[in-house]
């Protein structure tokens, strides 16, 4: 096995590790720290796409992030309430099923992050960033003002959702879950890197130039990876949501767009598990810092810090060395 | 005569004051080297870029194989055909040899919008990028890193790219560039043979090699044409030697 190979397999398994030691010493805060540690990772794989293979550094993933969240709000509100969602000459109910609302979660964010795509993808550089930044402020305010389903204060939900044939409420269990869409969507991520798309996508952020001379549309190649990468990020919103019970605007805040660019950067940007690792770390050093000082975050600043000074290839990148070209 | 396979009519180009292309009027045959020369400065470049599409030109037409390109964008013209080589490589530095060759592969063979099966196992995008990878004589660096070539072999990366596309025509932009004398002289054996494949329209700076190969020479001066003709007729036309006075003229 190839080193990389060998610290991928380490990461992966850490969590679960993690998961099933907390089950056997009973301790369900830690499941439920590992499962927030999965879900994190997940929004910041779907970025990962994005940033990693396609060179597009978006702030503005928190507006996929926050989608989700909201998919899972607004439908498993009505479904509580038992008021439909649209009652018109057809009509929508609501939803506890956890499958609809992912379903609903990545359609919404990949529509979303199609227009936004199309609106934003013309530009490059500083003015990407400023313009995703922008859409994610737009979808923030609106969430504040917007009273229907919360506004400032967010939009709780009492029971857990459901997946058939799970009890979603025992930490463990919703854990599994949480894990086994994570293993799907990074296994998809790592045949998409290697796929005539990934290569096409690696190649125009490398050089466009030299992706247009042999007839492709860089433009084209990064909408479809933003697409995906939105899509990814929604579902984990979609997951975010139904971890804490709870939606509120700050998923769509720009802070949380930064905290997904800054797993992706601690964990190594575009390394297939470097989202995992960064999450994990951040997840990490939020709980245990936290306990320390009020300002914990000066020193995942400084973390930070060294990593793009001294470790430009993240976590996976400084034990795994340079990527080695696969064939 | 035949017809002309790249047609370039009454072409204009201005950056503010400065006519950087001045009502060129261009052909490129098949089967032919039809070089262009002129001193630094001269607009070749932007020429070159109007022809490959990355700079939209004032006024004028660009015709190729019988249609009007001149709205067409870069991609669009690959894949019409057009295969270009740039002045200073472009390639995906991070990628091995052989996945530069794929990437032309891919582009010219379609198929770029699959998610799952690995590309290099491609077996038919192996074997086509291979092959031009043979014709420039790189099979044995086709493992290793882009950024690792020396500049030569960079060179010819970039031919055996634009040769995966198969392309109707050839735009080089000074492929000699930075050769050493002797990578210089296998660049010109090669592409003497690859008139054959199609026709190609050469900016370079070389003499020696533009003599050598070119079956007909136009001279561009402050962005206009002021002679086309075989190498005897350029050679001896006083307008042409008057432009490159003080430059070494074969």
């Amino acid at each position: 096995m190839r080193r990389e190979a060998i610290i991928n397999t380490a990461v992966y398994l850490a969590l679960p590790a993690l998961a099933v030691a907390a089950l056997i010493l009973d301790e369900p805060f830690t499941i439920t720290l590992a499962t927030r540690a999965a879900i994190l990772a997940l929004a910041a794989v779907g970025l990962n796409l994005a940033l990693g293979l396609g060179g597009l550094v978006s702030l503005g993933h928190a507006v996929f992030f926050g989608l989700g969240g909201y998919a899972m709000g607004i439908l498993a509100s009505h479904a509580q309430s038992y008021a439909p969602l649209v009652d018109g000459w057809i009509v929508i109910e609501g939803s506890k099923s956890m499958p609809v609302i992912w379903l609903v979660a990545v359609l919404g964010s990949a529509l979303a992050a199609l227009v936004i795509g199309v609106l934003s993808l013309r530009t490059s550089g500083v003015y990407f960033i400023m313009i995703t930044l922008a859409f994610g402020q737009m979808f923030y305010y609106f969430s504040i003002s917007w009273p229907a389903y919360g506004g400032e204060d967010g939009l709780s939900i009492y029971v857990r959702n459901a997946f058939p044939g799970l009890n979603t409420l025992d930490p463990i269990q919703f854990f599994g879950l949480v894990f086994v869409l994570l293993s799907l969507v990074l296994w998809g991520m790592s045949r998409i890197a290697r796929s005539p798309f990934g290569m096409a996508l690696s190649a125009a952020r490398q050089n466009p130039a030299r992706v247009e001379t042999v007839g492709l549309s860089p433009f084209r190649l990064r909408l479809v990876a933003f697409v995906i990468s939105g899509a990814v990020t929604g579902l984990a919103g979609a997951l975010f949501a139904d971890l804490n019970r709870f939606v509120s605007p700050t998923m769509f805040s720009w802070q949380m767009s930064g905290e997904f660019i800054v797993f992706v950067v601690l964990g190594g940007i575009g390394r297939l598990f470097g989202p995992v690792a960064g999450a994990c770390l951040f997840v990490l050093l939020e709980h245990t810092l936290s306990g320390v000082s009020e300002f914990w975050l000066i020193y995942v600043g400084a973390i930070l810090l060294l990593v793009v000074l001294f470790a430009r290839g993240g976590l996976i990148g400084s034990l795994a060395g340079r990527e080695v070209a696969d064939d | 005569m035949t017809e002309p396979l790249l047609q370039i009519i009454g072409l204009r180009k201005s950056f503010g004051a400065l006519r950087a292309t001045d009502d060129v009027s261009l052909t490129l045959r098949p089967g032919e080297i039809h070089a262009l020369i002129g001193p630094n400065g001269a607009g070749k470049s932007t020429l070159i870029a109007q022809v490959a599409g990355g700079l939209a030109p004032d006024a004028g037409q660009i015709v190729f194989d019988g249609r009007d390109v001149t709205a067409l964008g870069t991609a669009a013209r690959a894949r019409a055909g057009l295969g270009r080589t740039f002045q200073i490589s472009a390639l995906a530095m991070d990628f091995t040899v052989l996945q530069n060759a794929v990437l032309g592969a891919l582009g010219a063979g379609g198929g770029v919008w699959r998610f799952f099966r690995p590309v290099m196992r491609d077996a038919g995008l192996r074997a086509r990028a291979e092959a031009a990878l043979a014709r420039v004589g790189l099979t044995d660096q086709a493992g290793r890193r882009t950024a690792d070539l020396s500049h030569g072999q960079r060179r010819l990366l970039e031919v055996a790219v634009a040769l995966t596309l198969e392309p109707r025509a050839f735009l080089m932009d000074e492929p000699m560039a930075g050769l050493g004398g002797e990578g210089s002289k296998r660049m010109t054996a090669f592409l003497d043979t690859l008139r054959r494949d199609a026709p190609i329209l050469l900016v370079e700076h070389d003499m020696d090699a533009v003599f050598a190969l070119a079956d007909r020479i136009s001279v561009l001066v402050y962005g206009k044409v002021i002679a086309t003709g075989t190498a005897e007729d350029i050679r001896a036309n006083p307008e042409v030697r008057t432009a490159y006075l003080g430059e070494e003229m074969p």
